[in-house]
C-alpha cells in the first residue's frame, strides 16, 4: 500500500510539472507578452520598445529558464539600472527586507496580478475560499440525492420506479449548467414569470449566503453531476442485487429493506465513490460557468477574468491550483478505491 | 396586423417545420417496415426509449439540413429589422415587404434579429461540427488506443501518461489557452490540427494495408483510391491562406479560422477519453480465443487489432459515440457561452444563450429557445445511446 501511494504521488508530481510547463509556455507565448507590454506600457509602442520593455521586466530569455525562475528552482533574474539593482526577487521582497535568491511558486511568491493590482497568492486564496463554500454545499446537495436516486432505481431493476428515476437522471446529464441555469433564472427569478422565489445573482452570497441567493447556483451545479453519479450507483446496485448472497438472504427470509440497507448498500457504494471523486474536475467546469452566470466572484470567475484580460501571472496561479485539485482528487480516488475494495487491497 | 396568440404561434411554428415532419415520418415508416433487415439500427425500433431518442436527434438533423437550404427559416438570421428589438414572440413586422414572413415567431433579440431563424441556423452549426469532431476524436483514440491495449508495456505507459495529462486539464482552461486570438496568431492550433487530422489517414492506410498485404496489386489500388482523396482533403483542411501554414497550391476548400480552432480543441479534449475506452476494450478482448487463433495463423499485429479486436469492440464504441456527440454539443455550447472561437454574430446556440442571458430578468424569449434546443438534442442523443446499449446487450 505504501509503495503504491508513493508511486502515485511521484506520477502526480511529474504530471503537475508537465502541465504547469505547458500552461506556462502557452501563456508566455510572444503575442501574449506583446499584448501585456502594450497594456502595461502604452498602446503605440514600437516593436523595439516592446522588446526592451519585455527584457527589462524579465520576460526575455529562454522559456525553460523563465519557467525555472517562476517555479523557484532557478535564481530570479537581476539587472543593473540607474536606480540600483532591479530583479524578480527584489520586487517580490517586502519593503526593507533582504531579497531572497530564489522566489517562485515553491517559495510562495506567485506573482502580481495586473488586473486586480494585488498579489496572486492572496487573490487565489480569497477566491478559493468563496468557491470552497459553493463546492461544499454542492456536495452536500448532490452526493446524498444522487446516491438515493441510484439506490432506489437499482434495487428493483426494470420497475416503474427504476424507469422514471433513470429518465430523470438521463435528463439531468443532458442539461449542461448554462442551460439549466438559464431556465432556473427564467422561471424562478424573472418578473415575467412572476414567481420570484430566488435571486438571479449570487453576488450578495459572497458576504452573506442565504437560501434565497445561494440555492440556485448550488442546484445548477449539482444537477449536472447528479445524474451521472446516480446512473453509476444504479448500475452498481443492480449488479449487487443479482449476487448470490443477496439471493441467500432473501431465501432466508430477510425483509427487503433490511437486504438493501444492511447487505447490498455497502458493496454497491464502492464504485460510486470513485465516480464522485472523479466528478470533482467536472464540478470545476460547472463552477466556472455558474459563477459567470450568477456573478459569484469566486475561483471560476477569477479564471475567466484572468484569461479574458491577459493577466498572465494570475492565470498561471489559477491553473496551478486547478490542476492540483484535479490531480489530488484522482489520487484520493485511486487510493480510496484500493482501500475500500478488499479484493484489490489483499492481493 | 395584430400580434399572434400563443396557439397561433405554436401552429405556425409546426407549419414552418413541415419539411422536417415529412422527412421524419418517411424515415420512420421505411425503418420500421424493414427493421428486421437492418441489423442493430433496425433493432433500435424495438425499444421505445431508443425510438424517442432517435426521433429527437433526427428532428434536429433534418432541421439543420433543411435550415441550411433556407427551407425552415423565416428571416435572415443576421438581418436586423428596425423596431423589432426585444419584441415578444408573435410580433408582426412594422412594414413587411412583399414575400417577407410577416411575424417574428419567437420574437426578436436585443439586436432585433429573429430568434426562431437563429435557433434553426444554430442547429446546422451543431449538426456539422459535433459528429465530425467526434469522428476525428474516435480515429485518434482508436489508432492510439488499440496498440496501447494490445502491446501494453512501455508504449502503453507513455500513451496513458499523455492521455491523463490532457484529462487533468480543466476543459475551460484548455479552451481559454487554445482559442484566444493571440494563440491562434502563433499557429499553435494549426500545428495541432496537422497532428490530429493525420490520424484518419494513418487509420485507413493501416486498415487497408493490413488486410490486403498478401495481394499487392489490389492493395495498391485500394490504398490509392482511399488515401489520395483523403490526403487532398487533409491538405486543404490544414492549409489556410494568410496563416502559418500556407504552401499547398491545391487548396480546394477553406474552413473559416474560428471553426477550425473550435474543431481542433474539441477533438483534442475528446480524444484521450476515447483512447482510454479503446485501450480498456483492447486489453479485455486480446485474451479471447479468436485472437489467439489469429496469432497462430500468423496474422500481423495490426490485422489482429483492426480486423479482429475492433469489430468485436463495436457495441460499446457505438454507444459511446452517441454519448460523445452529445458531450461535444455541450462543449460547443460552452465555447459559445464564453464567446470563444466562433464569431460573435454566429447563430450557434451557446453564443445565443450567452447573449440572451444578459437581459434574462426582463426578456425571456431570446435565451430560452436555444437552451431548450440544446437540451432536447443532447437528451435525444443520450436516450439513443441508452436504447442502443439495451439492444446491443440483448444479442
Amino acid at each position: 500500500m505504501g509503495s503504491f501511494i508513493l508511486r502515485r504521488v511521484g506520477v502526480m508530481l511529474l504530471t503537475a510539472i508537465c502541465l504547469t510547463f505547458i500552461v506556462f509556455c502557452l501563456t508566455n507565448l510572444y503575442p501574449n507578452l506583446e499584448k501585456l507590454a502594450k497594456t502595461q506600457g502604452n498602446f503605440r509602442m514600437s516593436d523595439e520598445a516592446v522588446a526592451s520593455w519585455l527584457d527589462n521586466n524579465g520576460y526575455g530569455g529562454p522559456m525553460l529558464v523563465k519557467y525555472g525562475e517562476w517555479l523557484g528552482v532557478l535564481p530570479g533574474w537581476t539587472r543593473e539600472t540607474e536606480d540600483g539593482l532591479d530583479g524578480r526577487c527584489i520586487r517580490a521582497a517586502a519593503e526593507g527586507a533582504d531579497p531572497a535568491r530564489f522566489c517562485g511558486v515553491i517559495q510562495g511568491y506567485w506573482g502580481y496580478s495586473t488586473v486586480f493590482r494585488e498579489e496572486v497568492g492572496e487573490i487565489v486564496a480569497k477566491r478559493l475560499g468563496l468557491t470552497g463554500i459553493l463546492m461544499f454545499w454542492v456536495l452536500v446537495l448532490m452526493v446524498p440525492s444522487a446516491l438515493l436516486i441510484g439506490v432506489m432505481a437499482g434495487m428493483k431493476e426494470g420497475s416503474v420506479l427504476d424507469r422514471s428515476l433513470s429518465t430523470v437522471s438521463i435528463l439531468t446529464t443532458a442539461t449542461p449548467e448554462y442551460v439549466s441555469g438559464v431556465i432556473f433564472i427564467a422561471v424562478f427569478t424573472s418578473s415575467t414569470v412572476g414567481l420570484k422565489w430566488f435571486k438571479g445573482t449570487a453576488t450578495s452570497a459572497m458576504e452573506n449566503p442565504t437560501f434565497e441567493n445561494f440555492f440556485l447556483p448550488v442546484l445548477t451545479i449539482s444537477l449536472y453531476g447528479m445524474g451521472y453519479i446516480a446512473r453509476m450507483t444504479r448500475a452498481s446496485m443492480a449488479e449487487v442485487m443479482t449476487a448470490q448472497y443477496i439471493r441467500t438472504a432473501r431465501l432466508k427470509g430477510v425483509s427487503f429493506p433490511n437486504i438493501v440497507v444492511k447487505h447490498a448498500l455497502r458493496n454497491a457504494l464502492i464504485a460510486p465513490f470513485t465516480v464522485i471523486m472523479l466528478q470533482v474536475p467536472w464540478l470545476l467546469n460547472g463552477v466556472v460557468i455558474v459563477e459567470t452566470l450568477f456573478n459569484y466572484k469566486g475561483f471560476g470567475w477569477t479564471l475567466v477574468q484572468a484569461a479574458g484580460n491577459n493577466d498572465i501571472e494570475l492565470l498561471l496561479g489559477v491553473s496551478v491550483v486547478s490542476v492540483f485539485v484535479v490531480l489530488l482528487t484522482q489520487l484520493i480516488s485511486d487510493v480510496g478505491y484500493v482501500y475500500l475494495n478488499p479484493r484489490i487491497r489483499i492481493s | 396586423m395584430d400580434p399572434l396568440s400563443t396557439s397561433q404561434i405554436a401552429l405556425r411554428i409546426l407549419a414552418q417545420f413541415l419539411p422536417v415532419w415529412i422527412a421524419l415520418v418517411a424515415l420512420f415508416v421505411v425503418s420500421i417496415r424493414y427493421k428486421r433487415r437492418l441489423g442493430l439500427y433496425g433493432k433500435l425500433f424495438d425499444s421505445t426509449i431508443g425510438m424517442i431518442g432517435f426521433g429527437l436527434v433526427m428532428f434536429w438533423v433534418f432541421t439543420g439540413v433543411f435550415g441550411a437550404m433556407d427551407l425552415i427559416v423565416t428571416h435572415d438570421p443576421l438581418a436586423q429589422l428596425s423596431g423589432m428589438k426585444n419584441k415578444k414572440p408573435g410580433t408582426p413586422l412594422p412594414s413587411p415587404e412583399e414575400g417577407e414572413y410577416a411575424w417574428y415567431l419567437l420574437g426578436g433579440d436585443n439586436l432585433a434579429r429573429d430568434v426562431f431563424s437563429r435557433m434553426v441556423k444554430g442547429a446546422w452549426i451543431v449538426v456539422q461540427i459535433a459528429p465530425l469532431a467526434t469522428l476525428f476524436a474516435f480515429m485518434v483514440g482508436i489508432t492510439l488506443g488499440l496498440p496501447a491495449g494490445y502491446y501494453g508495456g512501455r508504449l502503453d505507459t507513455v500513451l496513458s501518461f499523455l492521455a491523463n495529462l490532457i484529462l487533468a486539464f480543466p476543459v475551460i482552461l484548455l479552451f481559454y489557452l487554445l482559442v484566444t486570438p493571440e494563440i491562434v496568431a502563433t499557429g499553435v492550433p494549426q500545428y495541432m490540427a496537422v497532428v490530429l487530422f493525420v490520424f484518419p489517414l494513418v487509420f485507413f492506410g493501416v486498415l487497408i494495408h493490413s488486410r490486403y498485404r498478401a495481394q499487392p496489386q489490389r492493395n495498391r489500388t485500394m490504398l490509392a483510391v482511399v488515401l489520395v482523396p483523403l490526403f487532398l482533403a487533409y491538405m486543404s483542411l490544414i492549409n489556410t491562406p494568410g496563416s502559418k501554414i500556407d504552401f499547398w497550391p491545391l487548396d480546394v476548400f477553406d474552413v473559416p479560422g474560428g471553426i477550425l480552432v473550435v474543431f481542433v480543441s474539441v477533438v483534442f479534449v475528446n480524444a484521450p477519453t476515447v483512447f482510454r475506452i479503446v485501450r480498456g476494450l483492447a486489453m479485455d478482448i486480446k485474451t479471447r480465443d479468436y485472437v489467439a487463433a489469429a496469432q497462430t495463423r500468423g496474422e500481423g499485429p495490426w490485422y489482429i487489432m483492426l480486423w479482429e479486436i475492433l469489430p468485436n469492440a463495436r457495441g460499446p464504441l457505438i454507444v459511446d459515440f452517441c454519448l460523445r456527440i452529445g458531450y461535444t454539443t455541450i462543449l460547443l455550447g460552452t465555447l459559445g457561452f464564453f464567446g470563444l472561437g466562433l464569431p460573435p454574430e454566429s447563430p450557434d446556440w451557446g453564443s445565443t444563450i450567452n447573449e440572451g442571458r444578459k437581459l434574462l430578468s426582463i426578456y425571456l424569449h431570446p435565451a430560452l429557445p436555444p437552451a431548450f434546443a440544446l437540451l432536447s438534442l443532447v437528451l435525444g442523443l443520450n436516450l439513443l445511446a441508452d436504447g442502443l446499449r439495451e439492444e446491443s446487450l440483448r444479442d
